[in-house]
């Protein structure tokens, strides 16, 4: 049962984000380009996202266990970090070079052609080699 | 109201269901990168990771279905290789160094009022804002 919801809500997902347009790089890079041909899509879905989730973060705070059995996720942690800041200032720049960040990425992996493969799988890499040229970094410091 | 937005709204609403539901059946949040990244570096074992390549499945599957039926789903992605390979390394790199992406952060932790949500989605925003004026306006290279 749990894997069936699993899938069920990774298709969902993934129906919502090319229906909602956000697998279309040119309305992502639209939303973010404020000095041009401002497109404000992305902002209706955000906000219809978040409305269902607050709703559900509410159910959760009542509840000892999910639905299916498990534990539910701890509190959210509160603490400003650097890994934090630098990590979604480089996750933005990328985001705004090519119009796609992780879910759309894997969304669109069955018709976006050379170019969203060749996409997907530079950001497998790095975020396979990232725990490691982190750890390394630290060392080095 | 354009119809786009519409959809956006529509699409929207999907995108924070499946996001509920994963949280409160399965006790997981739907974030993205998380998802992903715990599959490829090891960190997630067992259920969690049978769970995560089961909701990736779907998520890579359903538009693929999508597609073939309707035909219609474009990314418009550039065809620029450098940029490409850039911007995978940045987004891959960044969302696992800070543990979230637009999902995790975005719809996740902000619909709880984390403050880790709301500062990461602010940085992220603005990054990507400084990011299209920079390599559209002044370079014309995106």
């Amino acid at each position: 049962m749990r894997g069936v919801a699993a899938l069920a809500a990774g298709a969902l997902f993934g129906l919502g984000l090319v229906l909602s347009g956000m697998t279309d790089t040119t309305k992502v890079q639209g939303w973010l380009d404020l000095f041009g041909a401002w497109d404000p899509t992305l902002a209706f879905v955000l906000g219809g996202a978040i409305l269902p989730m607050a709703v559900a973060w509410r159910v959760a705070a009542r509840r000892r266990m999910a639905v299916l059995g498990g534990a539910l996720p701890a509190r959210a942690e509160a603490e400003i970090t650097p890994r934090l800041a630098i990590g979604s200032g480089l996750f933005g720049i990328g985001w705004g070079l090519s119009g796609l960040c992780p879910g759309p990425a894997m969304a669109s992996l069955g018709f976006g052609g050379w170019q969203g493969l060749v996409f997907f799988v530079a950001m497998c890499a790095a975020m396979i080699a990232q725990p490691r040229v982190t750890a390394a970094f630290m060392q080095a410091k | 109201m354009p119809l786009d937005w519409l959809w956006g709204l529509v699409g929207g609403l999907m995108i924070g269901t499946a996001a509920a539901a994963f949280l409160l059946l399965n006790g997981r949040i739907m974030g993205a990168s998380g998802l992903l990244g715990g599959i490829l570096d090891g960190s997630r074992k067992g259920a969690a990771r049978s769970e995560a390549v089961l909701f990736v499945s779907g998520l890579v599957g359903a538009p693929l279905v999508w597609h073939l039926l309707r035909g219609a789903a474009q990314t418009n992605l550039t065809s620029n290789i450098a940029v490409l390979i850039a911007a995978g390394l940045c987004v891959g790199f960044g969302t696992r160094l800070a543990n979230g992406c637009t999902s995790g952060h975005g719809v996740c932790g902000m619909s709880r009022l984390s403050v880790r949500g709301i500062v990461a989605t602010l940085l992220y925003l603005a990054a990507g804002a400084i990011t299209v004026v920079i390599f559209r306006h002044v370079l014309g290279l995106v």
